[in-house]
């Protein structure tokens, strides 16, 4: 559309500056990660004497060695995962219902729990009163107080909500002739034709629990309960617990440079979000623009 | 065509003759819901979920007004009308919080807010696709990270313990800078950290409106001679000015909404002056020090003036010839 022999040589100046500025947005946006994965390899010498640098010349894995020497690191990831796993399941449970309810505009009722959601979007309880129903219910310290307070999100409920409705009538039609009845119809014929969107709607529930620190630091009190995000700050910002047990090594173990251990923490915090991150952008594109559609 | 079904339905379920006992609008009322009661059944968890976490809490702002105490409940506590917030606006905090709040909100809104637009216009100016491509994908990653991550690498960074940024200075010059403690620099990290986050998932959306100008808009405009920034000024930009609009409302209504987890792990005991805004407050004095009639007062403050501003903001929206979002 903006064929460049049109271009005046103010024109050209500018692309040359755009290309130049674009890659060094890019590269402002990546090489933080990769210095750390370096560093996380690095020596003590290494770190001192190159300060920034992107490949390790001697790596070394005795930070991973020394992260891992407990279970203090392994404890916090299984509780991620298991937080990430379950909640990830109430999400879709919770959602897919009862966008899939919602989503039938003869439904009684509907416009009222529709008006019910959007209110909810632009007023809360806020903070305390949250905290005070999660205490009441005897959530307290479990995992239900990070998963259930956020098992819908009233935005992922309405995008999927306008995209049930706007699936094609005729095959839910056929399946109720031949004597489907309503939950059959979802579970055999919706939610089927809905696979893309369910996956993609379900990573960024992931994400989002695999990420969640603050509900977590708030409602969990026992170290033990803590996922990955509470004890990466406890160990990287606030430098309050030891990640690693020194009397597992023999004598001869180097101790892995305080920097070092932090890097290494923090790429085992990373990694897994950039392993989803091609299954992400294959989609959220599509999810973000879904949720334009007015509903 | 889900009428006709609807007819089948009522034709079979249904006893033909109609009871004289029940108003007939009301007993198809009933019908109905006996009809639809799988959907019903999917509805529930839903709505309990709706109700419990967050109509329950709606409800719970009520001990706003009282003197709560956790073992009377919200029925037995004293009510003590507006107390709280006579208090909390006779407290010298709330200057220093709505001072702190005004200023990260207007720095957010001056140097944030525009930068997704600015990358989105530089982007669509790129013609070799690849290129454009490689940048999305790397520009998009750190909105995935969480922000415990984000904050973490500043720390790694910017430490004056090692931290590559002050090893550099401190060969340059010989001193160190502690970015991390200094009421100064609070500010500037906090939304250089989320320009770094943020700005490349920002453009998605104004990519996404520049995609759906007509080309031959460009065209028509290359035969009468205009230059490349006159097509951005009179073709692209209205293009996505209602784009703008909407989020620049967005933005406004949630103009108190300082990115509370971000602030929170920036702030340590020696910036805290700067770095305290409602939501932090709220937390310190309702969750650590158990204040929480007083913390809902002052978390019911922030949503009541929250409501105001997007009302307002959308008001104006429209007063200036936009569409609005409510």
């Amino acid at each position: 559309m903006n064929s460049s022999k049109y271009d005046s040589f103010g024109e050209r100046v500018f692309d040359v500056f755009n290309y130049l500025f674009l890659t060094l947005f890019a590269l402002v946006t990546v090489l933080p990660f990769i210095y750390i994965i370096a560093g996380s390899f690095a020596t003590e010498i290494e770190l001192i004497q190159r300060k920034f640098f992107l490949f390790p010349r001697n790596p070394s894995l005795s930070a991973y060695q020394y992260i891992f020497s407990s279970d203090t690191l392994f404890r916090s990831i299984g509780n991620s995962v298991i937080i990430t796993v379950f909640g990830t399941l109430t999400n879709l449970v919770f959602t897919l219902s009862m966008a899939y309810a919602l989503s039938r505009r003869d439904l009684m009722g509907r416009n009222f729990v529709m008006n019910l959601v959007i209110f909810s979007m632009l007023f809360s309880g806020g903070m305390i009163p949250g905290y005070l129903v999660v205490k009441e219910l005897g959530l307290l310290n479990t995992y239900g107080a990070v998963i259930l307070p956020g098992a819908i999100s009233a935005f992922n409920l309405i995008v999927i909500k306008n995209f049930f409705q706007n699936l094609p009538p005729g095959l839910e039609e056929a399946a109720r002739i031949d004597g489907c009845s309503d939950i059959g119809v979802l579970w055999r014929i919706v939610l089927p034709l809905s696979k893309p969107i369910i996956a993609t709607f379900g990573l960024f529930y992931a994400v989002g629990h695999w990420n969640n620190f603050f509900s977590a630091m708030m409602f969990l009190n026992d170290s033990k309960m803590w996922p990955l995000q509470v004890m990466l700050r406890e160990i990287v910002m606030l430098s309050q617990v030891a990640v690693g047990d020194l009397s597992a090594f023999d004598p001869e173990f180097v101790e892995p440079p305080d920097q070092a251990v932090k890097m290494a923490v923090i790429v085992v915090g990373t990694v897994p979000i950039l392993l989803v991150y091609p299954f992400l952008q294959k989609h959220f594109a599509k999810g973000v623009l879904l949720g334009s559609i007015k509903g | 065509m889900d009428t006709t079904i609807n007819h089948q339905a009522d034709m079979t379920d249904l006893d033909p003759r109609p009871s004289a006992a029940l108003p007939k609008r009301r007993r198809s009322k009933w019908a109905k819901i006996r009809k639809d009661y799988w959907l019903y059944i999917l509805l529930l968890p839903g709505l309990a979920y709706f109700i419990i976490f967050k109509y329950l809490p709606m409800w719970g702002i009520v001990i706003a007004f009282q003197d709560f105490s956790p073992f009377l409940g919200v029925l037995k506590s004293n009510w003590v009308g507006v107390k709280h917030f006579v208090n909390f606006f006779n407290n010298p905090d709330f200057v220093r919080l709505l001072r702190n709040t005004l200023i990260l909100g207007f720095y957010d809104l001056v140097f944030f807010f525009p930068a997704p637009i600015i990358a989105a216009l530089l982007l669509n100016e790129i013609r070799v696709g690849i290129f454009k491509r490689a940048v999305q994908t790397m520009i998009y990653v750190p909105h995935f990270i969480s922000m415990v991550i984000v904050a973490s690498m500043t720390y790694v960074f910017l430490t004056t313990n090692g931290g590559v940024v002050n090893e550099i200075i401190h060969e340059l010059t010989g001193q160190r800078i502690n970015f991390l403690a200094d009421p100064a620099w609070f500010r500037p990290l906090i939304i250089l950290q989320i320009m770094w986050k943020e700005t490349g998932w920002g453009t998605i959306i104004f990519l996404a409106a520049l995609a759906s100008v007509d080309v031959e808009q460009y065209e028509a405009a290359i035969v009468d001679g205009a230059s490349r920034f006159q097509r951005l000024w009179h073709i692209t930009l209205p293009a996505i000015s209602s784009t703008i609009v909407i989020l620049l409302i967005l933005r406004l209504g949630n103009f108190l909404d300082t990115g509370f987890e971000q602030i929170f792990l920036m702030t340590n005991s020696l910036n805290r002056t700067v770095a305290d805004v409602f939501d932090t407050y709220v937390y310190q004095v309702g969750i650590r020090q158990g204040a929480f009639s007083y913390s809902t007062a002052v978390g019911l403050f922030k949503s009541v003036v929250g409501i105001i501003l997007i009302y307002g903001s959308n008001y104006f929206a429209k007063k200036f010839g936009h569409e609005g979002i409510i």
